[in-house]
């Protein structure tokens, strides 16, 4: 049954999340040979239209209106009302960031439909559209379905596979005007706290740290593997209470959910409270000075041994391997 | 000030999971009041204290949902509410919830509701939004700061380590990210106390609610556990051949780098 459905582009400092690409991957399967319709919502975001098309979007809606610059649940749900009004979509899909987190169950209530949030892995079985999600933090997986209206889902970032970029793809662009009014919550200020550059939820690879880091300097050559990998920089809630590192960093059962290729635990005991945050990794390394750690016992490979040593060789050697690529 | 609060019994999933009969298995699991919906109990009384009113603690479950009301209230909630829909429904979704949450506190007049951003067994999130959205009111989700000042609200959220500084205002629904506040232990005295404060249980009928006014949308048709992970390998000898082996292994063999 084909079906059109929308893929909101979410925008970040002026260009498209991945996470959005990899929602029009999940589109085109709920869609089942209909239309995808990506929707690009803010002051000024034309521009990144043909990048929706370009990863598989048949065509592009637009709502441009100075309002929208900054995000608020009121003005992107009118604009997408909007949307969704002139359409009529069978399905709906966001990344499940903190935008879509925030807007998609508003959303759904207005629509008066179902929703399913952090979804991993889409099929079509049975003649339904079968979305699969980690409960129990991860522990347990479900397998869910809509039985009754649009069908509404949030997608994990790093979990959904995008389409190749195709240059040579076109599509419509069309500009819906909307009035966007009465926003009830107004942001004044943004405070930048989360690591300059790789987006933690989206990274392919995380550098974590643990108890074991110290202090808040023991963090640099964990951001100096990072930085050679292209990837961020985790930590465990014991480095946070230790206050080697902010919040912002924490991943766990309470703190961010992360499922990149690649996680490098360094001197994290592996409490179950952490493992709740990635223990869907694809692949996990440990650095621990205790062979005994749990960490051990979720990592697909381990190093034994001092982490301010093993880091900073591991970086030399990631060095290496990059000259010669 | 009339304080709701938002609150989910949840497995306490630091708890081994195992499923039977194709059901996340309970016998003998400890249950906990949802970690982050802690974070809004505490915080409901601290606005009470503050600023004067009520906390009333919410519930849709089950009557075992009873002991984690009693808790909230031993931690100093005023009274507390139970919505049990064991009888009533054999399946239920965040549309569900939300329904039922919304149709009972539309005529409470609430000023503030706290809940928390997220449980940690369904993990969905969606319920207080949807919950606000029903009582047409605006909701800030994961925030770590909460000032009221007569009608007007600063809020700080949370937004993927971020911070927004957000101005709104009563009536609204928040809900609760970690570093909110560092909730209470119940003590000895509010235990005592707690079991002297009312718990009222109700109905969907209660509500004036039909089954078919809160039927799910959704429907979870399998859970199951995610595969045993192969046992890793402790890389030995030197410990620069031991990196050096690993930067191989994860190129050539895991090829995630």
């Amino acid at each position: 049954m084909a079906r059109k459905v929308l893929v909101l582009g979410e925008v970040r400092d002026g260009s498209l999340r991945n996470v959005s690409y990899e929602a029009i991957g999940a589109a085109k399967t709920v869609a089942e040979g209909g239309e995808v319709v990506g929707v690009l919502l803010g002051a000024s975001v034309s521009n990144l239209a043909n990048d929706l098309i370009q990863y598989g979007a048949d065509r592009v809606v637009v709502v441009e209106d100075e309002k929208l610059e900054q995000y608020t649940s009121d003005g992107y749900a009118q604009g997408l009302l909007a949307v969704i009004d002139s359409e009529q979509p069978e399905g709906i899909i966001f990344g499940h960031t903190s935008l879509g987190k925030d807007l998609s169950p508003k959303l759904a209530s207005k629509l008066d439909s179902g929703l399913i949030s952090d979804v991993t892995g889409i099929e079509v079985a049975g003649g339904n559209i079968v979305f699969t999600r980690p409960i129990y933090s991860g522990k347990a997986f479900e397998k869910k379905i809509v039985t009754d209206g649009i069908i509404f889902a949030t997608v994990r970032p790093n979990n959904i596979a995008p389409l190749e970029k195709d240059e040579s793809r076109t599509g419509d662009v069309t500009s819906l005007s909307v009035e966007i009014k009465d926003l009830r919550t107004i942001i004044k200020e943004v405070v930048r706290k989360a690591t300059e550059g790789v987006d933690l939820s989206e990274a392919k690879v995380v550098v974590a740290g643990g108890r074991g880091v110290k202090s808040e300097e023991g963090f640099e050559p964990l951001k100096e593997l990072a930085n050679v990998l292209g990837g961020a920089v985790g930590a465990s809630r014991g480095a946070c209470d230790a206050e080697y590192c902010d919040y912002s960093l924490q991943i766990g059962q309470t703190g961010k959910v992360v499922t990149p290729d690649l996680y490098i635990a360094c001197g994290i005991s592996g409490a179950i409270q952490h493992l709740a945050g990635m223990s869907n990794s694809k692949v996990i390394v440990a650095i621990n000075k205790d062979p005994e750690a749990n960490i051990f016992n979720v990592a697909d490979y381990g190093i034994v041994g001092d982490l301010f040593e093993v880091v900073p060789m591991l970086t030399e050697e990631f060095k290496k391997l990059k000259v010669n690529a | 000030m009339n304080i709701y609060v938002l609150m989910k019994r949840t497995f306490d999933t630091e708890e081994k999971i195992t499923i039977s009969g194709g059901q996340i298995n309970e016998d003998g699991a400890e249950f906990i009041i949802n970690p982050y919906d802690e974070y809004a109990v505490e915080e409901a009384i601290q606005v009470r204290d503050a600023h004067g009113g009520e906390v009333t603690v919410v519930s849709v479950g089950n009557e075992e949902a009873e002991k984690q009301l009693r808790t909230a209230l031993a931690m100093g909630a005023d009274k507390a509410v139970l919505i049990n829909t064991e009888d009533d429904l054999d399946y239920s979704d965040q549309y569900t919830t939300a329904k039922i949450l919304a149709e009972f506190l539309k005529d409470k007049e609430a000023d503030l509701i706290i809940g928390g951003n997220v449980a940690i067994d369904g993990g969905s999130g969606q319920v207080g939004p949807r919950v606000a959205e029903l009582l047409g009111i605006p909701y800030v989700t994961t925030i770590t700061k909460l000032e009221i000042n007569g009608s007007d609200v600063k809020v700080v959220r949370d937004v993927e380590g971020d911070s927004e500084v957000i101005e709104t205002s009563l009536p609204l629904l928040v809900t609760a990210q970690q570093g909110l506040n560092e909730p209470r232990y119940p003590s000895l005295p509010g235990i005592m106390k707690a079991k002297k404060k009312p718990l009222d249980e109700l109905e969907l009928d209660d509500l004036d609610l039909d089954e078919d006014d809160v039927e799910a949308k959704t429907k979870t048709i399998e859970i199951y556990l995610p595969a045993q992970k192969a046992a890793g390998r402790v890389l030995e000898g030197e410990l620069t051949d031991q990196v050096k082996e690993l930067v191989s292994l994860l190129h050539n063999e895991a090829k995630v780098v």
